[in-house]
């Protein structure tokens, strides 16, 4: 039991009591907070795991990014201090005992299961080493992905204008 | 408390995953499902990164598919949120008991 332990276990309870929250609290703008603490803690495993750049990702874009457009778009489609209707019983019911049957399949399968890791040289995944693969165009690079990344983002940049743009009443 | 590995974070991944699910589920306001799909999201990229470090350490695939997800879900909310508001604008709700005009 050390520190490094410790701080594990109080990532993922961080992680999982804010997600049940999120999905559970019935005013939408609380929703929105714990999910984004919920997310912080995702960061944070992600830092305990060695793995920064995709920490230091998730920061800004998770918590940066979807959550701020998230809280935006609440302010503009929620009349304030509004509770969000209460559901039927049974159907929460009957989700709670699909969901936990799943998880209890899902965690029998992997308990059951033994994981052999591979023996090949620790490479770190430094931002160096992330910037040669990701724009390298030989064997295991993934120049091709990252193009059609970015492609995909201005296709949904353009979208998200044509979508959102209010449609300009007659004038004549 | 056991020393954490493989096993205690592909069991936060899929307790994070189903707590999604069970959101999605319950939820009948699109802004919270869209919350609920974030959080499936979150899992199968804390999966990915879990298995890359301790079965593969030695490769970098798993960071990348972390990575590209990020962006794709960028993309997808930014685009979800759009159509919600474009939603309001015409139905004035974005209850999903609202929307139905293409339901029969």
């Amino acid at each position: 039991m050390n520190g490094s332990t410790i701080i594990f276990y109080l990532l993922a309870a961080l992680t999982l009591i804010c997600g049940i929250l999120s999905v559970s609290t019935r005013q939408i703008f609380r929703a929105a907070i714990y999910l984004l603490f919920s997310l912080i803690g995702i960061a944070g495993i992600y830092f305990w795991l060695d793995y920064q750049f995709i920490a230091a990702v998730q920061i800004v874009v998770y918590v940066g990014g979807i959550v701020v457009l998230i809280i935006f778009s609440i302010f503009l489609t929620q009349q304030a201090g509004d509770k969000l209707s209460k559901q039927k019983i049974g159907r929460k019911i009957f989700s709670a005992l699909a969901v936990f049957c799943g998880f209890a399949l899902t965690m029998l399968q992997v308990y059951q299961h033994s994981f052999y890791p591979s023996s090949d040289i620790h490479v770190s995944p430094t931002v160096a080493n992330i910037g040669n693969r990701m724009l390298s165009v030989k064997e295991g690079g993934y120049a091709l992905p990252f193009e059609l990344v970015s492609i995909l983002l201005l296709a949904a940049l353009i979208g998200c204008i044509v979508i959102a743009m209010r449609s300009k009443p007659e004038t004549t | 408390m056991t020393e954490p590995g493989l096993y205690q974070i592909l069991f936060i991944s899929a307790a994070l995953f189903f707590i999604g699910v069970y959101g999605f589920l319950t939820r009948r306001n699109l802004i919270t499902m869209l919350m609920s799909v974030e959080l499936i999201l979150n899992s199968v990229n804390l999966n990915f990164i879990a298995f890359n470090k301790y079965l593969w350490p030695g490769r970098m695939d798993g960071l990348f598919f972390a990575v590209f997800i990020v962006a794709i879900a960028a993309a997808e909310a930014a685009v979800a949120i759009a159509i919600i508001i474009n939603l309001y604008r015409s139905h004035k709700s974005i209850d999903v008991k609202n929307a139905e005009e293409l339901k029969y």
